[in-house]
């Protein structure tokens, strides 16, 4: 082998020390964890159309007000806040701190926001309509059970986003990280934001009341 | 330039711009109307269902490309997270078959 074919080697992207995918191993750890996260939720998603499409009787109570509003409203809010990330991100990438920090401290606002208008729609749901994850007034507990088990997981991911936001943002505000850890935050907030794409229109709007 | 290089500017800036993301975020919402607007067309439920997961789809490849900025990685990463996924769901679709259903018309009325 010349020595120039053996440089080739050395050099080439396989041959470690480098990253074949041009990204650093944080980044890569987050959409791999990304992927085994999206198979928990498609599971969830897939063995609820499941059941939603085999209970000829499932019962319909979103109301105009408050349910379909409150969760149009959300969706708004957490599209938004994937707006924010991403500027932050990009900003995070010029070096500019104090607009990471601004735009970090949007994305939690947005992301308590949503938290908040969600606990209000389920005590609501809870109290109002007596619906719990194991019975309700239509006699079809699985409606209970994978509207909290879903929306549950789904607000579980949005709090600890929030929490690890804040953590990345005080770190990156610090010096003590870099965008590249703004930037992977930003990974898992959009994940999250795209796992209510699905949530949203499967449980909401397909029990509108249509009424 | 390396797919990289180009992906992070060159001087470490992230692509996109901010009108980029915000027409983006436009039609994020634009979709999400139609969605609460068809959710109230009066449709049987597995077109519906349809309709909803298919424009829920387009969303999500909006996110995926641009806000998680995918588009602008390499090929390589692509092919390693979306295919195996994608594989992984169709898979769980199985339950969609029409005798995976068969048990629950058989139900006593």
């Amino acid at each position: 082998m010349s020595e120039t074919e053996f440089e080739g080697i050395v050099e080439s992207p396989w041959s470690g020390g480098h990253s074949p995918f041009a990204i650093n191993s944080k980044k890569l750890g987050m959409w791999l964890f990304i992927v085994s996260d999206s198979l928990t939720f498609s599971a969830l998603l897939v063995s609820y159309a499941y059941v939603r499409l085999s209970t000829p009787d499932w019962p319909r109570p979103f109301e105009i007000w408050p349910a379909i509003a409150k969760s149009s409203f959300m969706t708004f809010v957490l599209l938004s806040s994937s707006l924010t990330m991403v500027l932050g991100v990009a900003a995070a990438h010029r070096g500019d701190v104090k607009k990471t920090v601004r735009y970090l401290i949007a994305t939690m606002i947005c992301g308590l926001a949503f938290v908040a208008i969600h606990a209000t729609e389920w005590y609501t749901l809870i109290t109002e309509e007596h619906v719990t994850a194991w019975s309700n007034p239509w006699n079809v507990p699985l409606f209970g059970g994978t509207f909290f088990g879903l929306t549950g997981l789904h607000m579980t991911h949005v709090t600890i986003g929030v929490v690890y936001l804040g953590v990345i943002c005080w770190g990156y505000a610090k010096g003590k990280w870099t965008a590249d850890h703004v930037e992977v935050s930003g990974l898992y907030w959009h994940f999250v934001d795209l796992v209510w794409m699905f949530i949203f229109p499967m449980v909401y709007l397909l029990s509108v009341n249509p009424k | 330039m390396s797919a990289h290089a180009q992906a992070v500017g060159g001087e470490g800036h992230s692509v996109g711009s901010a009108k980029l993301f915000g027409k983006v975020w436009l039609w994020l919402l634009l979709l999400t109307a139609l969605e609460v607007f068809l959710a109230y067309e009066r449709l049987a439920v597995v077109l519906m269902l349809t309709i909803l997961v298919g424009l829920s789809l387009i969303k999500s490849a909006l996110i995926i490309a641009y806000f998680m900025h995918l588009r602008f990685e390499r090929l390589g990463l692509f092919l390693i997270v979306i295919p195996a996924m994608v594989f992984c769901i169709c898979m769980m679709l199985i339950m969609f078959f029409p005798d995976s259903v068969r048990l629950t018309h058989m139900r006593p009325q």
